[in-house]
């Protein structure tokens, strides 16, 4: 065992660990936001730079600091380190900068976004961007883009952190899209066809950080705040079945799988369960699914499961923007 | 006339073919590796020599050797890094061209050392001329029992190939060509692990840049004492320069490091002064990524003391009054060039070549070229300026790779040295317009 | 890699068949022996470059899918190579793709003049393809050819110390070539190379 002191608070923790990963072994407020990491996704992390961390000291044996900050999603614990997240000055200046670049290109276009509520980019602004923004030139632009029935791709949201294609990679193994051209001008794309189509593919929208990639069964039905997520499961032969029903009233606006407090689902689905079974007889449903009290997600219900919002979604009005 | 160990040979005709090569005392290094040495032996005679990575980072070369996991069963890998697209470098395309055995005989050596049994260089791919240079003198060395199985009737063997690039600055970084070997995009990964225990094919590799494999050979003649004491304190031996600009004589140098910066570029023998007899403004001495400094500064450091060609002299006073000898890329501008448009076009390059991996390089390098593209025409405000140098702070120790400092220093340096230029820009935005150089003295 | 950003542009296949030349599919088969087995991937660029030179001076999907069956490799995976690489070319170019360095260096020799004067010579803008689907002329980051500014490449062919009157020269040159076959061995490059 390895022992690391992150933000004051130490904890012992196996060899091979990463820092962030000992974070959220303590978890609470000096966990650092994670945009590009994901522990199901072998290969994910290092790219978005908001998990950068201040070693203070590399480890008992050399208790010299790093001399930059370092990635705590893909750096390893070494013993006796001491990690500074929250409680270094220079890391939330840092972080700031780098939520900012992350948005100098976002269309912050939150209000007819579907990712809004559920957006971990929108939290992270809120926690750690600046009021009003710097960038005054123009931002990169592209025209919204279907891959097939299901999937919306608005590439303007995108942040790049490439988990859609490892999810593709790794859960699939058919992969069809992935990041095309290079900088600022990097795409997701599937080059030619604009088609991704295979069991396991409607992951991808689970796994996006952002609104980039999205439900297109979902699109502009409703807000995720007003609807009330359930736990629920069925039998399949696909995948675990375990999933979470987003309902109003007593219809099943959209279905996901079900992600833990840093946004990653437990078990990846497969596409009969997110878009083929949308009857609440399908499912056996388990209860309320626990959501952070900190999430907008938790507004409007918990206390009284039963009342429904006087508010109805206005479906025609909504796609007309599309 | 300085020592020539790279270049000694440069002059005599027909010095590219195996047999002339031959004949002036060339693959002598090989014999004296391979029959008389351990690979051990070879990584401690370069360890003696001090020679520092002659691609940039200047990170001590039989250091780096050192490193190479010899436990591992899995095959070694040495890489030639000859991606050279750094501006203002053209080094290692004139060591290349005319001494492509210096570069094979050093490659031998040093895969010997590392026990590695293939190698591969790397190369740009707009460089395709240099392939067919490179692929005949390899034939060459093959033909004459210097490649291949049992080299000169030992047990060590070698292949060497020739890898082409297709245009991406970024492979010149040790991971991201290690990728793009593999068939993959230019995007560099995440150290550790460091390539020297997880590199090409997940195998113990070294890459090298072109000018450090040339030199092991003649250190290896030398002996590594003897090159360690060339040079100038822990600058050791020569130093390929490659010198361009507003200059009389652009070309390739070789110089013994510890010359003085005034002397290589006044001095007959290098660049022969200033073209037109102009003034010297600035100097960008180790490619475009290292800080620009003003023609006091590069000639003498900040407490007065001459500035010498070394790669600690040069960084005397750090970023606020130094500079770094980098690639040895050195860019010489004259009284009438404008350091915006020279920011702005730097700014563009790093923005056209980063990998778009991580969020402050691929954001912020843009954002730089918007800003410094509005200030050049006139455009700008005054407080851009700030902002410019605090998005350059703020990429700069961030990223994956150095590609953000590399994109950083140089608009960080142009601000801190050229303030009343940019200034200029912004408060005389009509007068700019109808220039196209840097001479604002004449307009102040 | 600028010019070829295309806003997602979707591709669409042209459903024509390609096969490598006996002698390529040779080439190639050397290649992929460079590398160890399994790792044929790493022959993507080398054989993207090939491709590129036999099938008409460009890349298009059609030819990638068919790499890809070669190399054993997912579509996808030369898709991404392919738009990250700047040498690749995703749109159809000249017989003549004229490449012109804009870097510092460059500039500060005179680089721009020759950049506004090959506009003009060509009357094309960069980016843009000749009527005659003769040049293509387009500008590029650092050639590393610093010393011999302005410095421009034609297809594989560097040319050095540009001024307006060797400029001239190679374009009449090159008209001259216009209906001969284009060859891209070594002596085609000694041929019409204005090496310094």
């Amino acid at each position: 065992m390895l022992r690391v002191t992150i933000d004051n608070i130490t904890i012992e923790v196996e060899e091979g660990t990463t820092i962030l990963n000992a974070a959220r072994k303590i978890g609470g407020k000096i966990v650092p936001p994670a945009m590009c990491y994901y522990s199901k996704l072998k290969g994910s992390g290092g790219k978005c730079r908001t998990c950068l961390v201040k070693v203070a000291t590399t480890s008992e044996l050399d208790p010299r600091p790093l001399p930059k900050l370092v990635p705590s999603c893909s750096t390893l614990v070494q013993n006796g380190m001491h990690v500074q997240n929250i409680t270094s000055e220079q890391v939330l200046q840092e972080r700031k900068a780098i939520v900012e670049f992350l948005l100098i290109n976002h269309p912050l276009d939150c209000p007819v976004c579907d990712q809004a509520g559920e957006c971990d980019l929108q939290n992270l602004s809120y926690e750690h961007g600046l009021e009003e923004t710097r960038y005054e030139e123009e931002r990169r632009e592209f025209a919204p883009v279907n891959f097939g029935e299901k999937i919306k791709l608005h590439m303007n949201r995108c942040i790049l952190c490439y988990r859609c294609v490892y999810a593709a990679e790794q859960i699939t193994n058919e992969r069809v899209h992935g990041v095309l051209y290079r900088g600022d001008v990097a795409e997701i794309s599937t080059f030619v066809e604009n088609f991704i189509d295979n069991d396991f593919s409607g992951n991808i929208i689970d796994v996006c950080p952002v609104g980039a990639l999205t439900d297109r069964t979902f699109r502009f039905k409703n807000r995720v705040w007003f609807t009330k997520a359930m736990d629920a499961h069925r039998d399949c032969e696909k995948c675990s079945g375990k999933v979470v029903l987003w309902m109003f009233g007593d219809e099943i606006y959209r279905i996901t799988g079900r992600k833990d407090e840093y946004g990653e689902v437990e078990e990846f689905i497969c596409n009969d369960c997110r878009f083929e079974n949308k009857n609440v007889s399908d499912w056996i449903i388990e209860g309320l699914r626990k959501i952070k009290r900190s999430s907008v997600i938790s507004q409007n219900h918990y206390e009284k499961l039963t009342k429904q919002s006087i508010i109805k979604p206005i479906e025609g009005k909504m796609e007309q923007q599309e | 006339m300085g020592r020539k160990i790279l270049l000694e040979k440069i002059n005599i005709s027909g010095i590219e073919s195996f047999d002339i090569y031959r004949k002036s005392g060339g693959y002598s290094a090989v014999e004296k590796a391979l029959k008389t040495m351990t690979p051990v032996d070879v990584v401690e005679e370069v360890k003696k020599s001090g020679l520092r990575g002659r691609g940039g980072a200047g990170f001590p070369t039989g250091m780096k050797w050192g490193f190479i996991d010899r436990k591992s069963d899995k095959p070694h890998y040495l890489i030639c890094n000859a991606d050279e697209s750094e501006p203002g470098t053209f080094k290692d395309r004139y060591l290349m061209e005319h001494l492509p055995h210096l570069l094979i005989e050093g490659m031998i050596c040093s895969a010997f050392a590392l026990e590695a049994h293939t190698a591969y260089i790397y190369i740009r791919g707009e460089f395709k001329y240099l392939i067919g240079i490179l692929n005949n003198a390899l034939s060459e060395a093959y033909a004459n029992g210097f490649l291949g199985k049992n080299i000169l009737g030992t047990t060590f063997s070698l292949d060497i190939y020739v890898h082409p690039g297709a245009g991406a600055y970024i492979c010149g970084e040790e991971t991201a060509l290690i990728e793009s070997l593999e068939g993959k995009r230019g995007n560099p990964r995440l150290k550790p692990p460091f390539p020297a225990f997880v590199g090409l094919f997940g195998c113990p590799t070294v890459v090298n840049n072109v000018e450090t494999l040339a030199a092991i050979s003649p250190i290896l003649n030398m002996g590594g004492d003897f090159y360690s004491k060339l040079g100038n304190g822990k600058s050791t031996g020569t130093k390929l320069i490659s010198a361009c600009g507003n200059i009389n004589k652009p070309g390739v140098y070789e110089i013994e490091m510890g010359i003085t910066v005034e002397d290589f570029i006044y001095s007959e023998e290098y660049c022969g002064g200033i073209k037109g007899g102009k003034k010297l403004k600035a100097v960008i001495p180790g490619g475009s990524s290292v800080p620009v400094l003003p023609a006091d500064l590069i000639l003498k450091t900040a407490a007065g003391q001459p500035r010498l060609m070394t790669y600690e002299s040069l960084a005397e006073g750090g970023f606020e009054t130094g500079t770094m000898l980098g690639s040895g890329g050195f860019i010489v501008y004259d009284e009438d060039q404008c350091m915006v448009r020279n920011t702005l076009s730097f700014a563009r390059f790093y923005h056209h070549e980063s990998c778009g991996q991580c969020s402050p390089c691929r954001e912020g390098t843009g954002w730089q070229e918007r800003l410094l593209t509005r200030i050049e025409n006139g455009e700008g405000r005054l407080k851009d300026i700030d902002l410019l140098a605090d998005i350059s702070k703020h990429i700069e120790g961030n990223t994956i790779c150095p590609l953000g400092d590399a994109a950083a220093w140089p608009v960080s340096s142009a601000i801190r040295h050229f303030r009343k230029e940019f200034e200029f820009h912004i408060q005389f935005p009509e007068i700019v317009k109808n220039i196209r150089h840097g001479n604002i003295d004449k307009y102040l | 890699m600028s010019e070829n950003y295309n806003k997602h542009k979707i591709y669409e296949r042209n459903g024509k068949t390609y096969a490598f030349s006996d002698a390529s599919l040779q080439r190639i088969k050397e290649i992929i022996g460079r590398y160890p087995e399994a790792k044929q991937k790493s022959a993507l660029i080398p054989v993207l470059h090939i491709a590129q030179e036999e099938f008409g001076g460009s890349l298009n999907a059609d030819i990638m899918d068919y790499i890809a069956g070669l190399l054993n490799v997912k579509p996808i995976e030369v898709y991404e190579v392919a738009t990250f690489y700047t040498q690749f070319y995703l749109d159809k170019v000249g017989k003549f793709v004229i490449e012109i360095c804009q870097t510092g260096p460059c500039l500060s020799c005179g680089g721009d003049d020759m950049i506004d004067y090959l506009k003009e010579k060509l009357g094309i803008d960069v980016g843009e393809t000749t009527a005659d689907g003769l040049f293509t002329f387009k500008t590029v980051e650092c050639l590393g050819a610093c010393g011999y500014a302005p410095v421009m490449q034609v297809n594989t062919c560097f040319h050095q110390n540009l001024t307006k009157e060797s400029i001239d020269n190679i374009i009449d040159l090159l008209r001259t070539q216009a209906n001969e076959p284009k060859s891209n061995d070594d002596k085609w490059v000694e041929k019409f190379c204005l090496k310094k």
